[in-house]
């Protein structure tokens, strides 16, 4: 066999420093989530319960659950997600099926990278100037889900392209050889092998919309409400901005009461991504061609 | 009132080869090219109905360009033009008010088989669907008779539920002829079918095809030239874009040629 | 029946007729070609919206330099306010600035680890686990500075608040740290295979070929990498909020509180009146942060598509 030139050992010898090197830095990463996790549950892990989840909160939110914080949540992805997801799939759809490479395509592209760049709060003031005050929402489920859809189509947008882009092209041109236009062609051959991973989509963007909290602090979220809402143009509490009072807002709140409320939302997103990231992998081991 | 002089204009053409056959499609000029680079130059003939034409010639002779420009593949890429006229049933397939209609009667099957990913039943099915025949005892009666007459049936009746585009290659490709054929098309162009598909297959799919010529017109592309010769009724020579020549496929395997170069090609001296 | 007569019956074509599918299809194809222009709608709109808004100000209120180099923002000074957001600048930029000190190492190196050296499932799940981490909301992180860091800071350095540039740049670090990673391995993943195969055929280790080969190749989605995580970090809101301590300032050290620009909306908005001239300057703030971002956003982008071209 060969010899071990000395040289060949020191370049063995960088090469797994670097090794090193590199795998602390992702480690470093990595422990402070897990300590922070860790935390979380160690604090806040007594609070929670059946009760915590189911019931309104009491003494000034002091104490109490927070039922009303996590409908709200749901009002508001659901109001988000019924405006996003068609648009997103269908822009998507735009960009992959119809649109050429050419300079047009470009300027949409770099306007749906821009819509995901803008700061929150900027989407925040947007929400407020066209929902609320120029459409007349007022401050009510129905702009804070509009504007938390306008955040995250870049989601759905990027997710549906994606998929689309893996339906092999072969499939398309067999169907227009058949003399089937080009929606035919979408709805009944590329849409159908593109739907589980729009789904894998739009799951992280309920989890993303589920954890913002700036871009509804002025346009449908409230600190404190006494009511549930009954319609998609009244005000609500929401989760996240639920945290951000308990924790910054309130005097004399008991320290494993924001503890919980940070542990229920992380747990709420960390789920939904994990779901839609098992869903992936799902997916990508089963063989369809 | 141009559609009205284009199909007048067609009828004197056509009245040339009355004769021997009613005329299903008449390519006049035919010129493809690709981002400025030609395909296909000056291409002129007619193809009759229930006859199998072939057009047989090396790589790169234009062939499948010449397919693709009578389905109107062209509107799918924008680096293809085409001029010239080509009439199918009489019209021009480049004046179409509806050029999906033209597609749903011409039934292609491709060198690679494409089975959908859709069961072997909805393969079949999607056709007749998507011309609004939605009637379970409608399909199935379809479904049946096609994959029969595509000499795939036997093997595959009794998992029409699993996917098309996990079949064999030779199944796929019997599935795609199977899927052509639900269109109820006038005319069947293949392009190359035999090139991923085993020598027990194409023999059977050769078989098919003589059958299919009662019904409809065939226009089979081929590099085997011994293909042309047991199923063509008429066959074209293209080389490096140019159509040398058409004739009767007997007189071109018989010598009885116009171009010196069409008897090196069918001898086997290149290509 | 005439010859030329069943020639013509034959072709009184049926076929060539506009249906149903047919105006379907054409009206899909402008919806969807809505939908698609819908971004540049939605960005147009958000600028238009917010200068709308903050057009007042704009108008009367507005000095040039004032806005731009007064340290003092005393909005609701009822004698002489005063919009400067010098001192906002300097809180967004010394918190971005040690975010990405804190981050651009370790996401770069975390993105060579788990493109370059790891394999299988130990790649696998470090991609799932950065993933997660770019999940947590920033009202979390904002809460984690808050009610963990802030303590820890009081302890290790002995200072009497912990809510400062310190404990924000930290928080913000490790935010941008997974977007960076996972764009930054997404760069090293665009650089060929045949590149390495090559290196590798010359007898080169795997570092060197990293370090001469893919590195080098990959450099503008690097960068590319680093510029969207400092869009991110500049634009972050609610951690900023709750992490720096909220107070105008323009920083001496790391244990100085500030403000950012982001979070002075987030907190004043809600207190102000709509049409005022303190709500028209807050707007006015998220023209200016709209502006950068975009501009971050537009470098970042030509650069990644620059090495596409070449």
């Amino acid at each position: 066999m060969f010899a071990e030139s000395p040289l060949n050992v020191r370049n063995k010898r960088i090469e797994n420093l670097f090794r090193i090197l590199f795998l602390m830095m992702t480690i470093l990463l990595i422990i402070p989530v897990v300590v922070i996790l860790a935390t979380l549950i160690a604090k806040g892990g007594s609070i929670i319960s059946i009760d915590f989840l189911f019931t309104d909160p009491t003494n000034g939110m002091t104490a109490g659950g927070i039922f009303p914080a996590l409908l709200g949540t749901v009002w508001i992805v659901a109001v988000a997600l019924l405006a996003s997801v068609p648009l997103g799939v269908a822009a998507a759809i735009y960009l992959n099926e119809y649109a050429g490479d050419n300079w047009f395509t470009r300027i949409i592209q770099l306007a749906i990278i821009n819509l995901a760049g803008v700061p929150s709060i900027v989407h925040a003031l947007f929400g407020v100037g066209a929902f609320v005050i120029f459409f007349g929402f007022g401050t009510s489920i129905l702009a804070a889900g509009l504007t938390l859809a306008i955040m995250t189509l870049p989601v759905v947008i990027v997710s549906t392209r994606e998929s689309l882009r893996a339906v092999p092209q072969a499939f398309r041109e067999a169907c227009w050889n058949m003399g089937a236009t080009r929606w035919q062609t979408i709805r009944r051959v590329v849409l159908p092998n593109a739907v589980s991973g729009i789904l894998t989509g739009v799951i992280l963007e309920v989890s993303r919309t589920a954890g913002e909290t700036a871009p509804i602090m002025f346009t449908g979220a409230a600190f404190f409400l006494p009511f549930l809402p009954q319609s998609v143009f009244d005000q609500t509490m929401a989760l996240s901005l639920h945290l951000f009072v308990v924790a910054t807002q309130v005097p004399g709140v008991p320290e494993n009461l924001p503890f919980g409320v940070a542990l229920v939302l992380i747990a709420m997103v960390l789920l939904m991504n994990s779901i839609s990231i098992a869903f992936r992998m799902y997916l990508r081991g089963k063989k369809k061609w | 009132m141009v559609d009205m002089s284009i199909n007048l204009a067609a009828a004197d053409m056509m009245m040339a080869s009355l004769a021997q056959g009613p005329v299903k499609l008449g390519v006049t000029d035919l010129n493809i090219s690709y981002g400025g680079i030609p395909a296909l130059r000056d291409v002129n003939l007619t193809v009759k109905e229930h006859e199998i034409f072939s057009i047989i010639g090396p790589a790169n002779a234009g062939k499948t360009s010449f397919l693709k420009a009578l389905n109107r593949m062209d509107t799918f890429n924008t680096n293809m033009k085409v001029a010239g006229e080509i009439l199918f049933n009489g019209l021009n397939v480049r004046n179409l008010k509806n050029i999906y209609a033209l597609r749903s009667r011409i039934g292609v099957v491709f060198p690679l088989p494409v089975g959908l990913p859709l069961t072997i039943y909805e393969n079949v099915a999607l056709s007749p669907r998507l011309r609004g025949i939605n009637k379970t005892s409608d399909l199935d009666v379809i479904v049946e008779r096609c994959l029969t007459r595509a000499a795939l049936w036997d093997e595959v009746k009794d998992r029409l539920d699993s996917l098309g585009s996990l079949l064999s290659g030779g199944q796929q490709q019997r599935l795609t002829i199977a899927r052509a054929l639900s269109q109820e098309p006038d005319l069947l162009m293949l392009d190359e079918f035999s090139i991923a598909v085993d020598p027990v297959t194409t023999m059977r799919i050769e078989n098919v095809l003589k059958e299919l010529k009662q019904d409809m017109t065939i226009i089979l592309v081929t590099n085997l030239v011994q293909q042309a010769r047991r199923l063509a009724d008429r066959t074209a020579f293209f080389l490096e874009g140019e159509c040398v020549e058409v004739g009767k496929t007997e007189d071109l395997f018989t010598g009885a040629v116009k171009d010196q170069r069409t008897r090196d090609y069918v001898e086997g001296k290149f290509g | 029946m005439s010859e030329i007569d069943s020639l013509r019956a034959s072709m009184t074509t049926d076929f060539d007729s506009r249906n149903m599918d047919w105006y379907i299809d054409k009206i899909v194809q402008f919806l969807v070609f809505i939908a698609g222009i819908s971004a540049i709608v939605f960005i147009i709109g958000i600028f238009a919206f917010i200068t709308l808004e903050g057009f007042g100000f704009l108008l009367e209120d507005f000095s040039f330099r004032e806005f731009f180099l007064s340290p003092f923002w005393e909005p609701s000074d009822e004698d002489a306010p005063e919009y400067g957001i010098l001192a906002l600048v300097a809180g967004t930029a010394s918190v971005t600035g040690l975010a990405m000190i804190v981050a651009i190492p370790f996401s770069l190196g975390a993105a060579i680890f788990i493109g370059e050296f790891a394999t299988g499932k130990l790649r696998e799940s470090l991609k799932v686990l950065v993933e997660l981490l770019a999940a947590i909301p920033s009202v979390v992180w904002g809460f984690i500075g808050l009610s963990i860091m802030n303590p820890l800071i009081i302890d290790l350095f002995d200072v009497p608040v912990g809510l400062n540039v310190l404990n924000a740049g930290i928080i913000l670090g490790l935010m941008a740290a997974p977007i960076m990673t996972s764009i930054a391995e997404d760069a090293l993943k665009a650089v060929p295979d045949r590149y390495r195969e090559a290196a590798e055929a010359l007898g080169a280790t795997r570092w060197q070929v990293i370090y001469k080969t893919v590195l080098p190749a990959a450099k503008n989605g690097l960068l590319g990498a680093v510029l969207l995580g400092m869009g991110r970090g500049f634009g972050e809101t609610m951690a900023v909020l709750m992490a720096t301590g909220h107070a105008v300032n323009i920083p001496d050290s790391l244990f100085d509180p500030v403000r950012a620009l982001t979070a002075t909306i987030a907190a004043e908005l809600g207190e102000t009146a709509v049409g005022a001239p303190h709500y028209q300057a807050l707007f006015t703030i998220g023209i200016f942060l709209f502006i950068i971002t975009f501009l971050i956003n537009l470098t970042a982008d030509l650069i990644v598509r620059g090495i596409r071209k070449g």
